[in-house]
């Protein structure tokens, strides 16, 4: 077998595979703050705090409701979803005539608080969660072995994404928020309901956070900690696709995914850094980020 | 002589002779700081259970009866070198602190190994793993107990070498620890007639091992050896078994696996993993009812070997004061190396001149979840390495207190 | 978006460009505190609480005086560790130079992070601040020289000047403290010299600074290599405290930290960071014993801070005296 790059072609096509898997966080991710930033102008960073609590919930679910993955995937959005409204409606809220790095700091403290408090209570050794059964195993796939579970995760993350840019786009919901991103007054007055539509979008964007953690705890260690470097890096996603561009956000997720596991590849000891190095890159040459507007 | 220069005279020897008594148990009591990570990726294998371990060694040991007064404290490094390095000041400096104990980490335990030799006082280390310890930083003050890195290195990757498992593949954690651990393994592997097919670095706490399993999948090495800690052990661990590697003909070796980690895996997912430690609850009699004892105050976990370690230190330790009537740090800690060590964990054993304690170490098997009688019955004996081979002999570690 | 906003700044009485009397007073307070302290309370702590002092003035000269949250200071705070610790004890140096090697590291990397930062405002500023002090945090992991998780340990303290031996607690401590009042004055006279009035200017209506002829973007480089110097003297200088680098300095939480404590004492108070600093280190001793308890309470601080506190612990004091402190 020939040999690309010292790589057999069949272990590259395999790592680009598994690094469209890990693409699919970063874009659930990058997609989920990219709505917040463009409609609330607030960088979430309980961003990663809301996809542990999503892995949480479904270990919670799952330890004292008996309520398997499949409700968790449904259920643990909707309740970290409502745990967003609430705080946004308590406390975000007050912050939205002052300078918006205070909601940063705001969302940076309560990212600490629950981190914080996760991991007293539960170590940080994390907790096992089982892949549900019925996609358990995996296919040979002639250039490497695709457990199915990662196989679904792209699939489903895909799905949500495409779902959630065909609604901000195309349809008359997604215009009003788009329209209250850029003159809430002047929506306001035509007699929606901006406020309730702010707090809701923030629920939903945290509900995102909390379906990646659901996809993410078979996988990955159910930990206090997961969100707290991998929120890091989604930043740096987002400032790379264009804060509050939508699309941008999901194909810079996916591609940044690619471009990982191609690092794991050829030079795995920069794995870490290779997306902040892009990101160093693309502000020199595009600030406003690849697919953003331009301020 | 006038009355009054005799009065001085005699209170003077008075107080001499109070003084000087008080003098040699540093304030009358013997001050023990139990130093490790209490709340991030050690705090189980170490933790709180290592003090449980400490005032179990102080009860045991009878110390009251003896006329000894002896008082633990314990505090978290957090895993950072400047945080324990700073309680460790704290502590000798201002609590006075006789001896420290532990400290999981091998950064933090070579940062308090200097303090401690500054400040002249004694330290125990069972939790940290680099063998520097008894190297490069060696110190008239401390002892390393329980194991490092050459010994977990030599036991498991010689044992398995001989077993069959004769073509490895690395995966490792990028920083020192990692590092070393794939150094001494490879070599023991090389001198063994093995053959390493491959490496790969990881960064540190990383969550996903999916394209470093995969590489390790297409070299087609029978071992897959795990040069890393904690929970990236564990989620390497875990994602193995998704993609199927042990049931496709490869064993995982794990280079740094402790029971509570096997416990957090679950046996599902830990079978056939093999690895080296020193000490195992379920051992023999002796051990087997510590650890039932030990588990009752600890929440249920049972003792790893960290554990095992600090009391067996503790023990040796409070013998040593005893026998010396004096906690003086540099004094005690030549007296342990003098007195050969018996505890009902380890056995006979003995301490060398570089502060390497010494004693057999052992190769153990996860056990398939049909071979297990309940929670904490997870291994089984493959081998045991005696004392004499287990550790780094002693003119390999440049260890400036050994006489060439 | 909404046309008035609360803008993170000094109160606005701080407009005077002439030092009050009653900053006077308070420097005095703070410096009489400081030289006694020592003497009841353990130096090592306080010596901590001097250099996450200047750390905290050095950002807050950002934040409080030219509006640019930096949420990656970190990097100058370990990357001058490292740089000094690696000149004292490998190359040998005298600490004074140690510690210039340190500061000069952490201004050259103030210009290359700062270069690059200046072309974004507010929060995208700040992400990349942070992603860029993140890179560094994931290159000292694995450079050699740093020492990876060990970090560079037993830093020899050496003397200063061939006289002072900083092995000596009070003589580094009061060494430490000369440091501290030169990089707090440094700032001082910063922020009211026409330089730092440029800057105000700049902050508060940056078109009609240009129009005037002053390039906004130079000046504000500028303002943030003199940031990253001075917290690189900061970090130097904790280095030979601590005779120990490590990679907590070039950590996020660390940038996260100073954050809170120059919130916490009073974004854009002169004496603000200071007491942050010291109330945080405080309570950080304090809760040792309680482990992860630590973040939760600090995030807690951030939270209350953020929602009803926003003038910090100085800042209130300094309304209710109706002068700015």
């Amino acid at each position: 077998m020939f040999q690309l790059l010292g790589i057999p072609p069949q272990a590259l096509f395999g790592q680009l595979l598994l690094g469209l898997i890990n693409g699919a966080f970063y874009a659930l991710l990058s997609l989920g703050l990219a709505i917040i930033f463009g409609l609330l102008n607030i960088i979430n960073f309980a961003h990663g705090a809301q996809y542990m609590l999503g892995a949480f919930a479904a270990w919670f679910l799952l330890q004292y409701a008996g309520l398997g993955y499949w409700w968790a995937l449904l259920l643990a959005p909707v309740a970290v979803g409502l745990f967003g409204v609430a705080l946004e409606r308590t406390m975000l809220q007050r912050l939205y005539r002052l300078d918006h790095l205070y909601g940063l700091l705001l969302t940076f403290g309560l990212a600490l608080i629950l981190q914080g408090y996760f991991r007293n209570r539960f170590g940080s050794s994390g907790l096992p969660y089982g892949i549900p059964p019925v996609l358990e195993g995996g296919h040979n796939l002639g250039f490497m072995f695709l457990p199915n579970y990662r196989g679904w995760v792209v699939v489903f993350s895909l799905g949500v994404c495409l779902l959630t840019w065909f609604v901000i786009e195309r349809t008359q919901l997604g215009s009003y928020l788009r329209a209250a991103t850029e003159n809430p007054t002047l929506v306001q007055a035509f007699g929606i309901n901006v406020p309730r539509m702010i707090t809701l979008t923030y629920g939903f964007g945290a509900g995102l956070a909390a379906m990646a953690g659901v996809l993410a705890a078979p996988i990955y260690q159910v930990n206090p900690l997961m969100g707290a470097d991998l929120i890091i890096v989604v930043f740096a996603v987002v400032v790379i696709g264009g804060m509050g561009s939508i699309m941008g956000s999901i194909v810079t997720g996916f591609a940044l995914g690619v471009i990982e596991g191609l690092t794991k590849v050829f030079y795995p000891e920069a794995s870490n850094t290779v997306i902040f190095v892009i990101m160093a890159l693309v502000l020199l040459v595009r600030p406003a980020g690849l697919f953003g507007r331009a301020q | 002589m006038s009355t009054w220069r005799t009065l001085t005279l005699m209170a003077a020897a008075l107080v001499l002779a109070v003084g000087t008594a008080h003098a040699q148990i540093s304030d009358g009591v013997v001050k023990i700081g139990v130093l490790n990570d209490q709340s991030s990726l050690y705090a189980d294998l170490a933790g709180p259970g290592s003090v449980v371990a400490a005032r179990m060694a102080v009860e045991d040991f009878g110390a009251a009866a003896k006329g000894l007064k002896v008082e633990v404290l314990s505090a978290d490094h957090q895993n950072k070198p400047d945080v324990g390095s700073s309680i460790a000041r704290q502590w000798y400096d201002v609590d006075k602190v006789d001896l420290i104990v532990d400290v999981t980490n091998s950064a933090v335990a070579l940062a308090v190994n200097q303090i401690t030799r500054d400040k002249a006082k004694a330290f125990i280390v069972s939790g940290a793993a680099s063998s520097d310890l008894t190297g490069k930083a060696c110190s008239p003050n401390t002892i390393h107990w329980t194991y490092d890195t050459w010994a977990l290195a030599n036991g498991t990757g010689n044992a398995i070498v001989k077993t069959g498992g004769d073509t490895w593949f690395f995966i490792t954690a990028d920083y020192a620890f990692g590092h070393a651990l794939e150094r001494d393994t490879e070599a023991v592997v090389l001198k063994s007639g093995g053959k390493v097919l491959g490496k790969v670095r990881h960064p540190l706490n990383t969550a996903d091992f999916s394209s470093f399993l995969l590489q390790a999948q297409t070299s087609k090495a029978k071992i897959i050896g795990l040069a890393n800690a904690g929970g990236d052990t564990i989620n390497a661990i875990k994602q193995a078994a998704e993609f199927g590697i042990v049931k496709g003909g490869q064993n995982l070796a794990g280079l740094l696996v402790f029971i509570t980690d096997v416990h957090g895996l679950g046996l599902q997912a830990a079978q056939g993993l093999i690895f080296t430690e020193a000490f195992y609850w379920d051992a023999n009699e002796k051990t087997r009812a510590w650890g039932v004892r030990f588990a009752e105050r600890d929440r249920g976990i049972h003792p790893t070997m960290i554990h095992a370690g600090v009391y067996a230190g503790i023990l040796h330790y409070l013998k040593a004061v005893t026998a010396l009537k004096s906690d003086d740090g540099t004094k005690v800690i030549a007296k342990m190396k003098e007195m050969p060590t018996d505890d009902p964990l380890f056995g006979k054993g003995t301490i060398r001149a570089d502060g390497r304690k010494i004693h057999p170490m052992y190769l153990f098997e996860v056990k398939k979840p049909s071979e297990s009688k309940g929670p904490w019955d997870y291994y089984k004996l493959r081998a045991t390495i005696p004392a004499a081979e287990a550790f780094r002999p002693l003119d390999q570690g440049d260890c400036p207190l050994v006489k060439k | 978006m909404a046309t008035t906003t609360e803008y993170l700044e000094a109160p606005a009485a701080a407009a005077a460009s002439v030092p009050l009397r009653h900053q006077y007073v308070a420097f005095g307070v703070m410096v009489g505190f400081f030289v006694v302290a020592p003497f009841a309370v353990y130096p090592i702590f306080l010596m901590k609480a001097l250099c996450f002092g200047l750390f905290a003035c050095a950002f807050n000269l950002l934040i409080g005086y030219v509006g640019l949250l930096s949420f990656g200071h970190a990097a100058f705070l370990g990357s001058a560790g490292y740089a000094t610790a690696h000149a004292a004890k490998v190359w040998g140096f005298r600490p004074e130079l140690a510690v210039l090697v340190g500061v000069v590291v952490a201004s050259l990397l103030g210009l290359a992070i700062g270069a690059l930062a200046i072309r974004r405002q507010g929060i995208y500023f700040a992400m990349t601040t942070l992603a860029l002090a993140q890179m560094l945090y994931f290159f000292c992991l694995q450079a050699k020289f740093t020492g990876g998780e060990d970090g560079i340990q037993a830093v020899p303290r050496g003397t200063v000047l061939g006289v002072l031996d900083l092995r000596h607690t009070l003589t580094i401590y009061f060494v430490v403290l000369a440091v501290f009042l030169a990089g707090f004055l440094l700032i001082y006279r910063t922020i009211h010299s026409p330089f730092g009035q440029v800057l105000k200017a700049i902050r508060e209506n940056e078109p009609r600074a240009t129009s005037l002829g002053y390039t906004a973007d130079r000046y504000k480089l500028i303002a943030f290599v003199l940031s990253a110097t001075l917290s690189g003297l900061a970090g130097g200088t904790k280095v030979l405290v601590f005779q120990l680098a490590s990679l907590t300095d070039v950590h996020w939480g660390m940038s996260g930290e100073v954050v809170l404590m120059t919130l916490l004492g009073g974004l854009g108070t002169v004496f603000g960071p200071v007491v942050g600093a010291l109330m945080v280190v405080t309570l950080e001793n304090y809760l040792t014993q309680l482990g992860a308890w630590v973040t939760v309470v600090q995030g807690a601080i951030f939270v209350v801070c953020v929602l009803s506190f926003r003038r910090g612990v100085v800042g209130e004091l300094g309304h209710l005296l109706k002068r700015p402190l």
